[in-house]
C-alpha cells in the first residue's frame, strides 16, 4: 500500500486536509456514477412500458414496473425471421462455451507444463509462435477458416464454433499456464523423475493440485472471451446456431416494427448476465486474468 | 519402444498444438496473403496478379474513411483511456476505505460484451428519446446532442463507449503498478518532506514505464480489433462514416462478396498490429531468455 497518511505534517491545516479528503471522495463518486449510469439506464428501461419510455426520461425510475419486456426478450422477440427471443441463442452460447472452455484449458495446461518444465530444443520457438498467434487480428484468418469449416462439414454448426474457439484460445491458455508453471522449481520435476514418476504422473499428482488458482483464472478468461465473442459467432454461424451476442445484435438492429427499447435492454442484460455473474463472484480472478494477459514475464 | 515413448511424451503432447498453430495461424495468414495478391471476387482464385487489391484498397474512399477513423479513434481512445486510468488509479491509491467496491464498479464494463455496451450506449445516445430528450425535458429546450446520427461526430460516440468499457481495466493495470513500486523509496521521500504530488511525478510514475507500455499495447490491440462495438452502436453508419478496417473487412468478405478486398484489408490490419506488437514481444522474449 502506498500509505500517504504517514506523510509528516506540512503547513497544510487539518481542515484543508479534510476538505481534500471530501473532494477525493466526491470525484471517486462522480466517476462511479459515470460507470454505473449505463447499467442503471438499462435496468430501469427494461422495466418500463413502451408508453412510459416515449413520455418519460432516461434516468427516471419506472412509474409502473412491468416484466413484459423481459418475457418478450426471453421468448418472443424477433431475431430476423425467427421470433423466439434470445432463449435458444442463450443455450447455443452455453453449448459453445462449456466444451470450448474445458478443452482449451486442458490443452493449455498440458502445453504450459511441457514448455515450462520439460524444456527441449524447439520448445521456446513453439512458445514464441503461440504468443504471436495471440496477437493476430482474427480478420486475417476469417476467410480461410470459413473455407476450412466448409471442407470439414462444420460450417454453420455449433461444433464448428467450439472448434474455432478452442484453436484461437490455445495461445492464451498456454501462456497462462506456462507463466504459472515457470515459477515452480524444476527440481521438483527432476526429483519426481528420479523417483520413477512419468510425464503424466508428475502432471497429475504434482502440478494439477498446485494449479487451482491458474485454472480458475484461465476458465474465467476463456469463458468471458467466448461468451462475449461476436466476430466468430457472426461469421461462422447460421440461423439456428447463432450465439447470444449475435441474436442480441439482430434484435436491436432489426428494422421491422416499432423500436422496443425496453426489450432491447432486457435482451442485453440477459446476454450480459453470465459474465457479470462470474465477475461479481470471482472478480479477483477476472482481474488477474486481464493483467496476466497483458503483463507477461 | 516404451522407452522412446517415455522420452518423447512431452514432444508428442505438444505436437497437435504445434501443428494446429502452424496451419490455423501461420498457414491461414499465408493463405490470406496469397489471396490478397489475386483478382479473387466471390470465390478465391489463386493466380497471383501483383498488388492490384492493395491499389484498389487505397483508392477506395470507404477504406480511406475506415483507415483514418482507425487513427482518430485509436489515438483518442488510447490517450483518454490512459489518462483516465492513471487518474483513477492515483485517486484510489490514497487509502480509500471502500476501495474494493469502487474498483469493482469501475471495472465491471470490461466483463460485458461489446455488443451489450453498444446496445446500451445506442439507447442512451439516441437523439429522439435518450440523453438529448432527457436534458430537454429538464428545461434546456435547445440542447442538441446528435452525435450518433451526425456523420462528422458519430466516430466520437464509439470513442466514448470504448473508453467507458476499457478505462477501468487501465486503472487496474496502473493500480497494480503503483503497488509494486518500492515502498522504501516512497517512505524515504516522505520522511524528507517531499510533497505527495512530487512523489508521484518524480518517483512513482517514471518507474511505471513498463506498465504504460503494456497498457498501450493492449489498448492499441483493442482499437485495431474493434468490430463488435461499431456494429452494435452505429453499424458503421451514418453511411460509412464510422467504418473501421475491421468492419470494412467484414463487409467485403461476407456481404459484398469481394474476397480480394477482404484479404488485402485484413493484411493491412495485421501489418498495423505487427508494427506495434512485434518489437514489444521480441524484447519481452529476449529479456526473458537472458
Amino acid at each position: 500500500m502506498t500509505d500517504m497518511s504517514y506523510a509528516p505534517e506540512t503547513s497544510r491545516s487539518n481542515t484543508g486536509k479534510i476538505a481534500l479528503r471530501w473532494g477525493l471522495y466526491l470525484m471517486l463518486g462522480l466517476f462511479a456514477l459515470f460507470y454505473l449510469m449505463p447499467l442503471f439506464v438499462m435496468i430501469t428501461t427494461s422495466f418500463k412500458s413502451l408508453e412510459e419510455i416515449r413520455t418519460g426520461d432516461l434516468i427516471s425510475l419506472p412509474r409502473e414496473v412491468t416484466f413484459d419486456a423481459w418475457r418478450t426478450a426471453w421468448s418472443q422477440a424477433c431475431t430476423g425471421i425467427q421470433c423466439e427471443g434470445v432463449r435458444p441463442f442463450f443455450w447455443n452460447s452455453v453449448l459453445i462455451a462449456i466444451p470450448a472452455v474445458f478443452i482449451s484449458t486442458l490443452v493449455g495446461a498440458l502445453n504450459g507444463y511441457v514448455v515450462a518444465q520439460w524444456r527441449f530444443r524447439g520448445a521456446n520457438l513453439f512458445f514464441a509462435l503461440m504468443l504471436f498467434g495471440c496477437f493476430i487480428p482474427f480478420q486475417v484468418v476469417l476467410l480461410p477458416m470459413a473455407r476450412m469449416l466448409g471442407l470439414m462439414g462444420l460450417a454453420g454448426t455449433i461444433p464448428g464454433l467450439i472448434y474455432v474457439h478452442v484453436i484461437y484460445g490455445l495461445g492464451f491458455t498456454t501462456l497462462f499456464f506456462r507463466n504459472y508453471y515457470v515459477s515452480i522449481p524444476s527440481e521438483l520435476t527432476k526429483a519426481a523423475k528420479v523417483d520413477g514418476a512419468g510425464f503424466f504422473r508428475i502432471f497429475w499428482s504434482i502440478f494439477l493440485p498446485l494449479s487451482l488458482p491458474i485454472i480458475v483464472v484461465t476458465i474465467i478468461w476463456q469463458f468471458t472471451q467466448i461468451w462475449n465473442d461476436f466476430l466468430f459467432g457472426v461469421s461462422f454461424s447460421q440461423a439456428g446456431t447463432q450465439p447470444v451476442t449475435v441474436a442480441l445484435n439482430n434484435i436491436v438492429n432489426s428494422t421491422t416494427g416499432v423500436k422496443a427499447y425496453n426489450v432491447d435492454m432486457a435482451a442485453a442484460i440477459i446476454a450480459a448476465l453470465p459474465t457479470l455473474f462470474v465477475y461479481v463472484v470471482a472478480g479477483k480472478y477476472f482481474v488477474r486474468g486481464l493483467t496476466a494477459g497483458s503483463v507477461k514475464g | 519402444m516404451t522407452k522412446w515413448l517415455e522420452e518423447n511424451t512431452p514432444k508428442l503432447v505438444l505436437a497437435p498444438s504445434f501443428v494446429i498453430v502452424l496451419i490455423f495461424v501461420y498457414g491461414f495468414i499465408a493463405w490470406t496473403a496469397w489471396v490478397s495478391l489475386t483478382r479473387s471476387r466471390l470465390l478465391p482464385r489463386y493466380e497471383i496478379d501483383g498488388f492490384i487489391q492493395y491499389s484498389r484498397l487505397f483508392e477506395s474512399p470507404r477504406w480511406d474513411t475506415a483507415f483514418s477513423n482507425l487513427f482518430v479513434f485509436g489515438f483518442l481512445f488510447i490517450v483518454i483511456a490512459m489518462i483516465l486510468g492513471l487518474t483513477l488509479s492515483i485517486l484510489l491509491d490514497q487509502n480509500i476505505r471502500t476501495e474494493g467496491a469502487i474498483r469493482t464498479i469501475y471495472l465491471y464494463p470490461m466483463a460485458l460484451s461489446m455488443i451489450v455496451t453498444g446496445t446500451a450506449w445506442k439507447w442512451i445516445l439516441n437523439p429522439g428519446l435518450g440523453l438529448e430528450a432527457t436534458v430537454r425535458g429538464w428545461g434546456f429546450e435547445n440542447f442538441t446532442f446528435d452525435w450518433l446520427v451526425n456523420p462528422d461526430m458519430a466516430i466520437y460516440t464509439i470513442v466514448v463507449a470504448a473508453i467507458w468499457q476499457s478505462s477501468g481495466f487501465v486503472m487496474a493495470l496502473f493500480l497494480a503498478g503503483l503497488r509494486s513500486v518500492d515502498q522504501e523509496i516512497i517512505k524515504a521521500a516522505q520522511v524528507d518532506g517531499i510533497p505527495t504530488w512530487r512523489v508521484y511525478t518524480a518517483i512513482i510514475i517514471p518507474s511505471m514505464a513498463p506498465i504504460f507500455l503494456s497498457a498501450f499495447i493492449v489498448l492499441s490491440h483493442l482499437a485495431i480489433k474493434s468490430f463488435d462495438l461499431v456494429i452494435a452502436l452505429t453499424g458503421g453508419g451514418p453511411g460509412y462514416a464510422t467504418d473501421l478496417p475491421a468492419t470494412y473487412m467484414y463487409a467485403m468478405a461476407f456481404s459484398r462478396g469481394d474476397i480480394g478486398q477482404a484479404a488485402s484489408s485484413a493484411m493491412v490490419m495485421m501489418m498495423v498490429v505487427f508494427t506495434i506488437v512485434v518489437p514489444y514481444l521480441y524484447s519481452e522474449l529476449r529479456s526473458k531468455n537472458d
